[in-house]
C-alpha cells in the first residue's frame, strides 16, 4: 500500500518541477528518492518545524538518530520545538545558560523539559540514562567524544527510537546543522531593537564528506520562533553604484527575493 | 417522638472559655520560655477577634466585661484586662491533647468545636459501673492534667446534653429535675435522666436554637421558650419555617435521632529507627533503614491509603537534626523513601558521603497522605510517566536530588530571576504564576536570548576614541558603542571548516582548558547597538536596590548579545544565538 501512494505522490510532483532548471530538478528528484528510501527503512520521522524539516536528510528529524548542531542555543530550540509541541518529552543535559524563556518562545512545552544543567564529568552516563526514557535528548559533549562511546550511544538510540542532539561535534553523526552568516534587522547604530534575524543554516549530512544543503531561516523570526525566509537567488550586478550599497564589496553576489 | 434508646445518651464536656484556657497555656509556655514574669492565673484576660472580645476569663467577667464588647469598652470596664489576639488554629490545636485524654478513657469521641466534644455515653456508663462515676473519673483525669472548671451534661442526644452542661446554674435551683453535683468546686456534672430531655428543655430560652433570624421571630410571634415552640405542631412548622425550622423544632422537642459520629483516632504511621553503634556511612545507615522503609510504606498501604509527601528526620550523635519535607510526583515506594534519606544524608548536589558526625536516629512520617484509589493505575496503565520519573530518579541518585530540574516560568525583569528551576518531584512554587502575571515594566521584549548566563560575565565596551563608555544618571550614553568584548567569547571558539572543535562547554570549565589571564577580551566592532533601557529595582531597599542599564549590541561576526552597564562595569547578562 505504501508504495502505490508513495509513487502516485511521486507522479503529482513531478508537474512541480516544471520551472526549475536541469540540476535544480536533479537534486530534487534526488531528495524524493532519499526521502522514499528512508521510509522504506523501519524508522519514524518526529514532527518536525516545517523549514527546517526541508533542510534535514530525509525530510525529518528521525528517531533513533544523533545530530550534531553546531554553536547555536537557538537552532537546538527549533529542533526540539516540533517534538515538544506533539506531546514529546526533552532532556537537556550539559547546557547551564539554555535560555528557558527563549524555549518557550519557539514552542517548547516546559511542562515536559527536564534540564541536568550541571552533569560534571557523568554527562554521558546521564544522556544514556535520560536516552532510555525521553524521546528527545539534548547534550553538551564535555571534551572531545571518543568513537566508541559514540557508537554504544547510537546503539541505544536505535534500541529506544530515541534522538539525540549534540551541541558541538559528534561523531557519526546523522545531519551537522550549522548557522554561517546572520544579519539582525530591527536595530540601528543607538535605536531601535532586535526584532529578527536572518540565518543561513548549512546542513551536512552523511560522512563529513556528504552533501551540503543551505537555506535561509528566520530565526528567530517576526513572532520569536522559526520562520521560512523568502527564497533568494543571485542575480546580475546592474551597471553603476547602488544606493544603498555603501560597504563597496563588489565581490559578494547580489540576492534578489523570489517569490 | 421516637422512644429514646440508651444508645443515644451522649455525654458533652464542655471547658468554658476555651479560647482563654488556650490562649493562657501558650502564654505560659511563652512565659516558662522567657523565664521571667509569669502570668497570674487570677488575672483577667479576654481574647480579641476582629477589635471585639470573643472570650474573657471569669475574673473578666465580673468587671462586666462580655463576648462581642468593643476592646476599648471592655478596657474601659476593666483597665487592668490583658488582651490576646484570637487565634483559631491554636485552639484547635491546644484543644487536641484534651480530646487524646477522653480517648484514651472512653472510645467514640466526637469534637464539636475546640473546647466542646461529645461522648458516646452508654459503653462508658457500663464499663465503668454507671454515667456519674464515668464522668467522675473523667474529671479526675482532667483535673490531673491541669483543666480545671470543666462542665459536663448527660442526656439524649446531643444538643440536650450540651445545653445541661452549659446551664447547671439554672436548673441547680429548687425545681431541679436532676441533681447538680459539684465536685473539687467549680466542676460540674448535670444528668438529665433518660427520656426527661424535652422536659429539660422546655423552660429554655428559644435564643439557644443559635439562628439568630429564627429566634427573633419566634419571640414575635410570642414563642419565647423551646417547650412553647416544641408544642407546634410538626408538619405545620415545617411548612411555615422550612427544613431549617423542622430541624430547630426536632432539637428543641429533644430530638435523639442525630447520632454521635466518633472521630477515627489518628494512627501513629511514623516509623524510626535507633542505630547503636552510630553509624559513620551513607550506605551503611541507608542499608540499616532499608527495612523500616518497606515496613512504613507497607503500613501506609494496609490502610489504602499513599504517601505523597514524607517528612524525614535525622539525628546525629552531636545532637544535630536535620528534617525535610520531600514531595513526591507520583507517591512513594520504599526505595523512594531511602533514596530521600540517602539525599538528606548527602546534603544539596554534593555526592561526597562524609558526615559532619555520625547518625544515631533516622526517622519518617507521613507528610501528606491520599486514598490510593485517587492513584491507580488506569486499565492500559500510565507506563510512559512512570518510566520517565524512574529514568530521572536514577539520575537523582547519580548527581543529586537537585540536579535534575523542571523549568517554571516566574516574574521578574532579569532573565535568570525569570526561569525558575524546580527540581524533579518538587511541588513548583506558588508564587511563580501569580507573579508572572504583574506587569514587570522594564522586561525584556521578544524575542528573548537564547543562551542566558547565570551569572553574568564581565564585558569590556568601548567608545570609538577607545575609553569605556559610560551612563550618566539621566540616562544618556557619554560615546556611541564602537568596539564590545564579551569575556569566556574567547574560549568559545566558533569551529570552523578545517578544525574540529573540541565542543568545550562555555562556562564553569573554561577555568581548566585554558589559564584565566584571559583579563582583557577580545574586543570586536559594534556594527549596531541599541540603548540604554534603565532598570532601576527595588529602589526602597537599599540591600537589594538594582539600577542597570540595558543594552543590546551586535558585533562584525553578527552576534548579538544583551549586555548590562551597573555601576562602572559592564556585563553580558545573555546572548542571542
Amino acid at each position: 500500500m505504501n508504495t502505490v501512494s508513495v509513487a502516485i505522490d511521486i507522479v503529482e510532483h513531478m508537474f512541480e518541477y516544471e520551472g526549475m532548471t536541469g540540476s535544480e530538478r536533479v537534486q530534487a528528484l534526488q531528495a524524493r528518492i532519499t526521502q522514499m528510501q528512508r521510509r522504506t527503512l523501519d524508522e519514524r520521522a518526529l514532527p518536525t518545524l516545517p523549514p527546517l524539516a526541508e533542510l534535514l536528510p530525509g525530510g525529518a528529524m528521525r528517531a533513533g538518530s544523533a545530530y550534531s548542531v553546531i554553536e547555536s542555543h537557538a537552532l537546538v530550540m527549533a529542533m526540539l520545538a516540533g517534538p515538544s509541541e506533539a506531546g514529546s518529552w526533552c532532556g537537556v543535559v550539559g547546557v547551564p545558560d539554555f535560555g528557558v524563556e527563549a524555549a518557550a518562545g519557539f514552542g517548547i512545552d516546559l511542562q515536559r523539559l527536564v534540564l541536568v544543567p550541571n552533569p560534571g564529568d557523568q554527562w554521558l552516563t546521564v544522556t544514556a540514562a535520560l536516552v532510555d526514557v525521553l524521546p528527545v535528548v539534548v547534550t553538551q559533549p564535555r571534551g572531545r567524544v571518543n568513537e566508541a562511546d559514540a557508537a554504544r550511544l547510537a546503539a541505544r538510540l536505535r534500541q529506544r527510537g530515541a534522538t539525540l542532539i549534540a551541541v558541538g561535534p559528534w561523531p557519526q553523526s546523522e545531519a551537522r546543522l550549522s548557522v554561517e552568516t546572520g544579519s539582525w534587522s530591527g536595530i540601528g547604530a543607538g535605536f531601535g531593537r532586535l526584532r529578527q534575524r536572518s540565518v543561513t543554516v548549512t546542513v551536512a549530512s552523511g560522512a563529513d564528506t556528504g552533501r551540503r544543503r543551505r537555506g535561509r531561516l528566520w530565526l528567530p523570526g517576526g513572532n520569536a520562533g522559526l520562520e521560512a525566509a523568502p527564497r533568494l537567488v543571485a542575480v546580475d550586478r546592474p551597471e553603476g553604484a547602488l544606493p544603498w550599497d555603501a560597504s563597496g564589496s563588489t565581490d559578494e553576489p547580489l540576492l534578489r527575493t523570489v517569490v | 417522638m421516637p422512644a429514646p434508646s440508651s444508645s443515644a445518651r451522649a455525654i458533652v464536656l464542655w471547658v468554658p472559655d476555651w479560647p482563654v484556657v488556650a490562649a493562657l497555656q501558650t502564654a505560659h509556655a511563652a512565659a516558662l520560655a522567657r523565664a521571667g514574669d509569669d502570668i497570674d492565673d487570677g488575672a483577667p484576660v479576654a481574647v480579641i477577634d476582629r477589635g471585639r472580645v470573643y472570650a474573657c476569663s471569669a475574673s473578666a467577667r465580673t468587671s462586666a466585661v462580655r463576648r462581642g464588647l468593643r476592646v476599648r469598652e471592655a478596657q474601659a470596664r476593666c483597665p487592668e484586662l490583658r488582651t490576646i489576639a484570637y487565634d483559631p488554629v491554636l485552639d484547635a490545636r491546644a484543644f487536641e491533647p484534651v480530646l487524646a485524654l477522653v480517648e484514651a478513657l472512653m472510645p467514640g469521641v466526637q469534637p464539636i468545636r475546640p473546647g466542646l466534644c461529645a461522648i458516646r455515653a452508654r459503653g462508658p456508663a457500663r464499663f465503668y459501673g454507671g454515667e456519674r462515676e464515668a464522668v467522675q473519673r473523667l474529671l479526675g483525669e482532667l483535673a490531673a492534667f491541669g483543666l480545671r472548671g470543666c462542665r459536663i451534661g448527660i442526656a439524649d442526644g446531643i444538643f440536650a446534653a450540651e445545653q445541661a452542661a452549659r446551664h447547671p446554674e439554672s436548673i441547680s435551683g429548687a425545681e431541679s429535675i436532676s441533681g447538680t453535683e459539684s465536685i473539687s468546686g467549680a466542676e460540674s456534672i448535670h444528668i438529665v435522666p433518660m427520656g426527661e430531655a424535652a422536659r429539660f428543655l422546655a423552660p429554655l430560652p428559644v435564643g439557644i436554637l443559635g439562628d439568630p433570624g429564627l429566634t427573633t421571630l419566634l419571640v414575635r410571634l410570642g414563642l419565647r421558650s423551646l417547650g412553647d415552640f416544641a408544642a407546634l405542631d410538626a408538619a405545620q412548622v415545617r411548612q411555615r419555617f422550612g427544613e431549617v425550622g423542622a430541624h430547630a423544632h426536632a432539637l428543641a422537642g429533644g430530638d435523639t435521632t442525630s447520632g454521635i459520629t466518633p472521630r477515627a483516632p489518628q494512627r501513629d504511621l511514623d516509623v524510626g529507627i535507633d542505630l547503636e553503634p552510630p553509624l559513620e556511612r551513607i550506605d551503611q545507615v541507608t542499608f540499616a533503614f532499608r527495612t523500616a522503609a518497606e515496613r512504613f510504606i507497607a503500613q501506609v498501604s494496609a490502610m489504602h491509603e499513599v504517601c505523597t509527601a514524607v517528612r524525614v528526620s535525622i539525628r546525629s550523635e552531636s545532637g544535630q537534626v536535620s528534617e525535610r519535607e520531600w514531595q513526591h510526583p507520583r507517591w512513594f515506594t520504599a526505595s523512594d523513601v531511602l533514596d530521600r534519606v540517602r539525599w538528606q544524608l548527602q546534603g544539596s548536589g554534593s555526592a561526597a558521603g562524609a558526615l559532619s558526625s555520625a547518625i544515631c536516629r533516622v526517622a519518617v512520617s507521613p507528610g501528606s497522605r491520599d486514598a490510593a484509589s485517587n492513584h491507580e493505575e488506569g486499565l492500559w496503565g500510565s507506563a510512559p510517566d512512570e518510566r520517565i520519573h524512574h529514568g530521572l530518579s536514577r539520575v537523582q541518585g547519580l548527581l543529586g536530588h537537585d540536579a535534575v530540574v523542571t523549568p517554571v516560568l516566574g516574574g521578574g525583569r532579569m532573565l535568570a530571576e525569570r526561569a525558575v528551576l524546580v527540581a524533579w518531584g518538587d511541588r513548583e512554587p506558588a508564587d511563580a504564576a501569580a507573579s508572572r502575571r504583574r506587569p514587570w515594566p522594564g522586561q525584556l521584549p521578544p524575542p528573548l536570548p537564547a543562551r542566558v548566563f547565570s551569572p553574568p560575565r564581565p564585558a569590556v565596551v568601548r567608545s570609538p576614541a577607545g575609553e569605556s563608555v559610560t551612563v550618566d544618571e539621566r540616562g544618556r550614553v557619554s560615546a556611541p558603542l564602537a568596539q564590545v568584548g564579551v569575556d569566556g567569547q574567547a574560549a568559545d571558539v566558533r569551529p570552523n571548516a578545517g578544525r574540529p572543535n573540541a565542543g568545550r562547554p562555555n562556562t564553569g570549565q573554561a577555568a581548566d582548558a585554558e589559564p584565566p589571564a584571559l583579563l582583557v577580551p577580545q574586543l570586536r566592532a559594534v556594527t549596531a547597538w541599541a540603548g540604554p533601557w534603565s532598570v532601576d529595582e527595588r529602589w526602597w531597599d537599599r540591600a537589594s536596590a538594582r539600577r542597570l542599564h540595558r543594552f543590546q549590541v551586535v558585533d562584525d561576526t553578527g552576534e548579538a548579545w544583551l549586555l548590562l552597564q551597573e555601576g562602572d562595569r559592564w556585563l553580558a547578562e545573555a546572548r542571542y544565538d
